[in-house]
């Protein structure tokens, strides 16, 4: 087993991520960057470095300015272990990982990036072949520049579900329908959050343009739909949805499924430090200072992993987070000077999230099922009718969920199902998220071979 | 058992190709992406079985999350197949069920 040292260790080399490790290496410090991929730049600046350029022109150009950042780090002499499943990770900064084998690194400071998932989306047929999420549908358009076969049918509500399909339409896809589930009535709860967002002109202003682009391109919207439900014994046939008072089928064999993401917390979840409910996100936040540190930790937080923030603002909590850890470390002497410019960025690039999440913030029917028979833990196939019941029999939260019908046990160790479960409990249970709490995350985070823990310290496995 | 592909991959002139093996099956494919993304552009519909069930299951998130591309890898069964890149030569067959522990292997080793 090798084991290194670092004055900073960087999980995760998305955005956050990378401007984080370059702004330590300005300040001198030694970086190691662990990623579950390959290459570096997240899941918003994938395969970034090797990307075509016809596949530029396709992903548009908030895409193609993560360049600059991966350059930037390949320069910035941090030390990069790409391909790396992190699996442990303690309060004072030790990484257990495997990488060709097992390796741990200890770092005077670790800062997590491990960015965000996108959120489930339970409703009846979502387990069948032939649906998937549409950030996963843009990770095959990224990674392998792959596009549906056929007509496709889009679904849910946020700004990736409207970015894919203008990339679709540059991309000579035909998309059969699009299905919005935006809420009518979230409109006009984000009028008032409006004024606030023109901080955030641009985003505002590409944001219509996507939408025009939509308009323009005669993709069939129709909104305010409700109710959805992919019908299909074996793989998805069908699509189902309620709009304007009536139920409405359209045949689907591809459904990609999208409503917003939600932090990925498994990480520093799993250091028992704590997490608070984001009552406007409706997910699981970590808990920390202006920073980014988790309470008196070795830990940092940046990014998507922190709080739903956007590409450009997890960079600048990633330097910011850089900073602080600097001054730790007295490699500076000047904290609120450097981070002075950069806050103002930091409020410019969050002007617009409060107006993002009121209108977009997902159904509670499509959050929490109402349907008995949703599927609510893919992994071990546990129902929404089920959980229910559990709560009937005294079931207080998630990690009892566990006790009554391995709800959360299987290979995705609750990453899937959490939000939802806290969600449904709470409701049947009428208190509030943070009571009813999250699953126990315990190490390993990631499923990882016997053999790779059991090789013999200093000797290849 | 192949089915009409969810995805393809508009082929580059002149790009370098591996070849892998689903269920026996070969497909040509890209070199340097994801497995589930050869086997989604090559015809594969169904990745695993649940373990309940015995339901199809295909990828979902395409990012290491959600484990429904789970298949086995060269003999290693419960790879995420989103998180593999394909090599050349590469055979993978679909997970039924849960994943078996094999352990004839090991115990051949201890004895």
């Amino acid at each position: 087993m090798t084991s290194e040292t670092a004055d900073l260790v960087v999980i995760g080399a998305g955005p956050a991520g990378l401007a984080a490790a370059c702004e330590a290496r300005e300040l001198g410090m030694s970086v190691v960057v662990l990623d579950e991929q390959t290459a570096p730049g997240g899941q918003i600046y994938r395969n970034i470095e090797s990307v075509t350029d016809d596949r530029q022109d396709v992903l548009g150009p908030d895409y193609v300015a993560g360049q600059e950042l991966a350059a930037a780090f390949r320069r910035s002499g941090a030390e990069h272990c790409g391909g790396a499943t992190v699996w442990n990770l303690t309060t004072d900064g030790v990484v257990d990982y495997i990488a060709d084998g097992p390796k741990t690194v200890s770092g005077k400071y670790v800062l997590l990036a491990s960015g965000a998932m996108e959120r489930p989306f339970p409703i009846k047929g979502w387990t069948l072949p032939g649906v998937m999420g549409a950030g996963a549908a843009q990770v095959l358009l990224k990674g392998a520049g792959a596009v549906p076969a056929g007509p496709v049918t889009m679904v849910g509500s946020g700004p990736l579900l409207y970015l894919l399909a203008w990339q679709y339409m540059r991309a000579g896809v035909r998309i059969a329908v699009v299905v919005d589930t935006t809420p009518m009535t979230n409109y006009l709860r984000a009028v008032p959050k409006l004024p606030g967002a023109l901080a955030g002109w641009p985003d505002l202003s590409k944001g219509l343009k996507l939408l025009g682009a939509l308009r323009k391109g005669g993709v069939k919207v129709y909104r305010d739909a409700r109710e959805v439900a992919i019908e299909g014994r074996d793989a998805a046939q069908a699509v189902t949805f309620r709009h304007r008072g009536g139920r409405i089928e359209l045949p689907a064999r591809l459904v990609l499924l999208h409503q917003g993401v939600v932090p990925n917390v498994q990480l520093s979840m799993s250091t028992g430090l704590d997490h608070s409910w984001d009552a406007a996100q409706h997910c699981w936040t970590p808990v920390t200072d202006e920073w980014g540190r988790m309470a008196t930790s070795s830990l940092y937080v940046a990014g998507d992993s922190r709080g739903i923030s956007g590409a450009l603002a997890s960079a600048v909590q990633g330097r910011l987070a850089a900073l602080s850890i600097g001054q730790q470390l007295e490699k500076l002497s000047d904290l609120q000077t450097r981070a002075a410019p950069l806050r103002r960025q930091l409020k410019r690039y969050m002007a617009i999230r409060p107006f993002l999440d009121t209108l977009y913030c997902p159904r509670e029917i499509h959050r929490v099922p109402t349907d008995d028979d949703v599927m609510v833990c893919r992994c071990e196939e546990v129902t929404a009718g089920q959980i229910r019941g559990y709560v009937k029999l005294g079931c207080l939260g998630p990690n009892q969920t566990k006790a009554f019908g391995r709800c959360g046990m299987g290979p995705c160790q609750g990453r899937f199902c959490g939000v939802t479960v806290t969600e449904l409990i709470a409701k049947e249970r009428k208190v509030d998220c943070a009571e009813v709490g999250h699953y126990r995350i315990r190490p390993p985070i990631k499923p990882i071979l016997l053999r790779d823990l059991s090789a013999p310290k200093d000797e290849e496995p | 058992m192949a089915t009409e592909p969810y995805f393809v991959i508009p082929a580059k002139p002149g790009s370098s190709t591996v070849t892998i093996t689903f269920e026996g099956r070969k497909i040509v494919v890209p070199a340097g992406i994801s497995v589930a993304a050869a086997l989604l552009a090559g015809g594969v519909g169904v990745f695993r079985t649940s373990i309940v069930s015995a339901a199809p299951r295909a990828p979902f998130c395409m990012m290491g999350v959600c484990f429904e591309c789970l298949v086995e890898i060269d003999g290693i069964s419960g790879r995420q197949s989103c998180m593999v890149p394909v090599t050349d030569g590469m055979a993978i067959r679909r997970q039924e069920g849960s994943s078996a522990l094999d352990v004839s292997e090991g115990a051949k080793d201890d004895v």
